[in-house]
């Protein structure tokens, strides 16, 4: 039982910054079809400028906004300049910039910033808690509860808000959304600026935990994407459930089954639960219009 | 006839020019999973070359550096070694950061006869013995004995190993696996992570709930390890730890905090040079590395650094000897090398012996206090 | 046409090369290119994406590897044996696989690529692990096939007939078919074409090109490691076919030549690398969002495949 709740623990703790990069993913897949690769880059953002100000002596609260405002720009300039300008591509080829860019900004981080690893100090400074035999970390818990809390907001901000509501609006049509009047340009743009902010606060959350460089973002990239194909593609609550589960079947495969074999292990129940459902666990099924 | 003067005079300056130089090739990771090693070993070089071409470089001709970042792919690293050698037209070449580098590009200098040294962990690069290729760091088979020894003397038999899947991990894995029984030591757990892994609880978890584990062995670099020892501590586990080489470099310490006091590895002398006493040989050369390398980067020192300072030095003593860059004679010298004092220790090549460091070299290191501290 | 410029290219290089590491440079191009003109079948003229297709290389790669080391069986027939085994994982994993559309389909192969891979990285005690192997030269007839000259004109032929068989299938009812299911596959349906069996056909075949690029790739190194089929290798294949331009052949070699001589070119810029080459890729698809090969053809009037 101990070592139970000790592998959910790890893989909760590992799939909340799935969860938070999907989510991501999932948000300006919303607004744009696109597949954003930069995402991780956003991860990698947030704890590279948070370590690199508070190493220039900002304190860490004005670190980590400071981090969270660079990763929103470089959101809304990496839409402004890179996506806005080639309006009408198809979506691989926006893929593929986005795939540019991130190898822009990792060769940016590298060049400004260095190419060592770094942490962040822990937000509560104490030791694991035990729970029924298992450590738990105090970050892990900031981490999961930072995660719903973003979860949380983002609900409201799509239900509460009139731009929230234009983003779903968006997201489920955009030549409708068009012709009611919404700047579905704007939406895009805002929809990348959001994840980035996302992405940046859990780079912050997760540096005390997993260490940030500036090369965090590329396989953190592959796994969420993996995590918002299983929850379903466009849902963003499918995005959340996919990365808890991805982090538990990485967690859980690595300790009962094959340390060695634990990503095959993920990817083939990824595999399994695509051939069962082809729309992912929560998507909803495509009708292709002719 | 004037053109024709003013031709060949050209010709000659730029034979000339081409003549008082001494091209040193080098490939390394700067860029990608093993940049935290191409990094200092690119900046040591730079900052060497750049002292020796200011005091009149070497037998009186300036060093003209070409490196090349090869991210860590083998191929990348094989069509650099083939420019080095076909259109840069290098006198010697050092690098090659990682192993899976290393031994693609090592047939490449093989065949065209030029002088090459390796950075590279693996013993597998210079056994068998080729003609043009040495290397400077220790492997893992003594990475693995030093900590057997070490084992034997606290009497902690029953090991638990857990490793990551990048290069070096795997390597020493294997070799440590290989060569437990000739000390005694029994594995009773072998676990794995993946080299960008974030967290190791379930695989330390399951080395916990193995009865009869007394000291655990983790062969990894890079971040892996510090996460590992983080935890290591976090789960409780009071079995004593320990690291290879593979994350003998300030940054470990940092990164793994408090957790890391007790952990032991065997090491260069570089990240000790202060402590060693003044009746070591090593301890001129390393504190004379150390300091420079730390004032003209701002990071603190390295081993892994220290092995393209020790390359360096060796090639350029070979070149000194050699009174001249001719490849033939500058590899004969190379293989002469007695009594170099380097960074990695004593280093005696022979014929049958391209890497010349015997174990002595290595150090059992154990963190105090947030600092590296030299068992006695 | 289009197999006849290349192989114009392919003949008249070799008069302005100046030493064999351009040789070296442009074989790594075609090898590149072949796995290329593959994945544009199936991407570019199927209308399925791949983000797996470094695990078919890595399939080729190390079958030549293994087989001669540990089977004892000569390079080319482990090249061939490694080609097949490839065909039939595609076969095999592509019926189901295929069923799943766009990004779904996109991270099943990313899937199936990271399994392969994992393979090759995790079973040291055969592959040598991410340190990787040696790979025993070919030999045909005695002749021991070695160099960059060499392999330059292996790979570069070998291309033309790729290219060829490409071009011809395109222009053949299949092709139709392919095109049919790119454009709707609803609408195939509803013409009487057997969508499953011809995406099929195309992963197998674009399976069977990756398979061959990735052998005479180790063969032309004589060393594998597990980078030939990893998720960053494949990334590289699809950037390649999509910035020369899916649905074009000559694009494919085009995206190759671009992507595997722009590292060469940059290192002028020593640190800003990296900045340098993710700018081009942006810069490029902002301009030539089709691709280079076929904006450049619709700007002079022309459709080329």
């Amino acid at each position: 039982m101990a070592e139970f709740l000790q592998f959910t623990f790890s893989g909760l703790t590992v799939g909340a910054i799935y969860a938070l990069v999907a989510l991501g993913f999932t948000l300006i897949y919303n607004a744009s079809d696109v597949i954003n690769f930069a995402q991780g880059e956003f991860v990698m953002l947030g704890g590279m400028v948070t370590v690199f100000a508070a190493a220039a002596g900002i304190p860490l609260p004005l670190a980590a906004l400071l981090a969270i405002a660079v990763a929103v720009t470089v959101g809304m300039l990496l839409h402004r300049l890179a996506i806005e300008p080639a309006r009408g591509a198809t979506a691989v080829t926006l893929i593929i910039i986005t795939i540019g860019a991130s190898i822009l900004l990792r060769g940016l981080a590298a060049t400004f910033f260095d190419k060592n690893f770094h942490s962040l100090p822990p937000l509560i400074r104490s030791e694991p808690w035990m729970v029924g035999g298992a450590a738990l970390l105090p970050q892990s818990v900031v981490v999961l509860i930072g995660t719903a809390v973003i979860v949380a907001a983002l609900w409201s901000f799509l239900t509460r808000t009139m731009t929230g509501k234009a983003m779903l609006a968006t997201a489920s049509n955009r030549l409708a959304a068009r012709l009611v009047g919404i700047n579905t340009s704007a939406i895009v743009g805002l929809s990348f600026m959001v994840s980035a902010a996302i992405g940046a606060i859990g780079g912050i959350l997760a540096a005390p935990i997993t260490l940030t460089n500036y090369d965090v973002g590329t396989l953190l990239a592959l796994k969420a994407f993996a995590a918002a194909m299983l929850g379903g593609m466009g849902n963003p609550l499918g995005a959340v459930a996919g990365g808890l589960l991805l982090g538990l079947l990485e967690a859980f495969g690595a300790g009962y089954l094959s340390s060695q074999y634990k990503d095959a292990i993920a990817f083939i129940v990824i595999l399994f639960v695509l051939f069962v459902r082809p729309q992912g666990l929560f998507g909803k099924i495509g009708v292709e219009r002719v | 006839m004037r053109t024709l003067l003013a031709a060949s005079a050209a010709l000659i300056a730029l034979t000339t020019s081409t003549l008082a130089e001494i091209k040193i090739g080098s490939v390394l990771s700067v860029t990608g999973p093993a940049s935290f090693l191409g990094d200092p070993e690119k900046k040591t070089l730079e900052m060497y070359v750049a002292d020796i071409n200011a005091q009149g470089g070497v037998n009186g001709e300036k060093i003209k550096l070409f490196i090349y970042d090869d991210g860590g792919d083998a191929n990348k690293a094989r069509t650099f070694a083939t420019r080095l050698v076909e259109e840069d037209k290098v006198d010697a070449v050092l690098g090659g950061s990682i192993t899976g580098t290393s031994m693609s590009m090592l047939g490449v200098f093989d065949e065209a006869g030029i002088p090459y040294i390796s950075l590279a962990g693996a013993a597998g690069i210079v056994i068998p013995v080729r003609k043009w290729v040495f290397k400077t760091p220790h492997t893992e088979p003594m990475s693995c004995g030093k900590i057997f020894d070490d084992l034997k003397k606290r009497n902690l038999l029953n090991i638990a190993m857990i490793s990551g899947t990048d290069g070096w991990g795997k390597a020493m894995r294997e070799e440590c696996i290989k060569m437990a029984p000739q000390f005694g030591v029994k594995v009773l757990k072998d676990e794995i992570y993946g080299a960008a892994d974030s967290d190791m609880t379930p695989q330390l978890t399951n080395i916990k709930n193995t009865p009869g584990v007394q000291a655990v062995i983790n062969c990894g670099f890079g971040q892996g390890p510090a996460i590992v020892t983080r935890n290591y501590r976090q789960l409780g586990i009071i079995a004593p730890l320990y690291q290879s080489h593979g994350v003998s470099s300030k940054s470990y310490i940092q990164l793994a905090g408090a957790a890391a006091e007790g952990v032991r590895l065997p090491a260069g002398a570089t990240i000790i040079a202060d402590q060693l006493p003044d009746s070591d040989p090593l301890k001129k050369v390393v504190t004379a590395y150390k300091n420079k390398f730390e004032k003209a980067t701002g990071q603190p020192v390295s081993t892994f650094g220290g092995h393209m300072h020790d390359a360096l030095f060796i090639l350029v003593e070979a070149m000194k000897r050699a009174k001249s860059a001719d490849k033939a004679k500058v590899r004969d010298e190379i293989e002469k090398t007695k009594g170099f004092v380097g960074t990695g220790g004593m280093v005696n090549m022979s014929p049958t012996d391209h890497l010349g460091l015997d174990l002595d070299a290595f150090r059992m290191i154990e963190i105090r206090n947030g600092d590296w501290a030299l068992i006695r | 046409m289009i197999v006849v410029a290349i192989a114009l290219v392919v003949l008249l290089l070799p008069l302005i090369l100046p030493s064999s590491f351009y040789y070296r440079v442009l074989a790594l191009v075609f090898i590149n290119a072949l796995a290329v003109v593959g994945l544009n079948l199936l991407m570019g003229f199927a209308g399925q994406v791949s983000l797996g297709h470094a695990g078919f290389f890595g399939i080729g790669a190390y079958s030549v590897a293994l087989g001669p080391t540990y089977l004892g069986i000569p390079s080319w027939a482990a090249l061939i044996g490694g080609t097949m085994l490839s065909a039939l994982i595609a076969f095999v994993v592509g019926r189901p696989i295929l069923k799943l559309k766009g990004y779904y389909l996109a991270v099943a192969t990313l899937g199936m690529g990271l399994l392969i891979s994992m393979v090759f990285t995790n079973e040291a005690g055969v592959t040598g692990g991410p340190n990787g192997m040696p790979v025993p030269r070919l030999q045909l007839f005695g002749w021991r096939v070695f160099g960059s000259q060499t392999w330059y004109w292996i790979s570069g032929i070998s291309l033309i007939i790729g290219a060829w068989v490409a071009v011809n299938l395109i222009a053949s009812p299949t092709g139709r078919a392919f095109r049919a299911i790119h454009d709707s596959e609803t609408a195939a349906r509803v013409l009487g074409i057997d969508v499953a069996r011809y995406k099929l056909l195309a992963f197998v075949l674009s399976a069977i090109y990756a398979a061959v690029a990735g052998s005479y790739f180790s063969l032309f190194d004589g060393f594998v490691t597990p980078n030939t089929a990893s998720f960053l290798l494949s990334i590289e294949f699809v950037v390649m076919a999509v910035l020369g331009g899916l649905g074009s052949i000559l694009g494919s070699v085009v995206g190759a030549a671009i992507l595997v001589m722009l590292p060469q070119v940059l290192t002028v810029f020593h640190d800003y690398e990296h900045i340098v080459l993710g700018l081009i890729l942006i810069v490029f698809l902002i301009f030539l969002p089709s691709g280079i090969v076929p904006a450049i053809a619709t700007r002079f009037g022309r459709r080329t495949t």
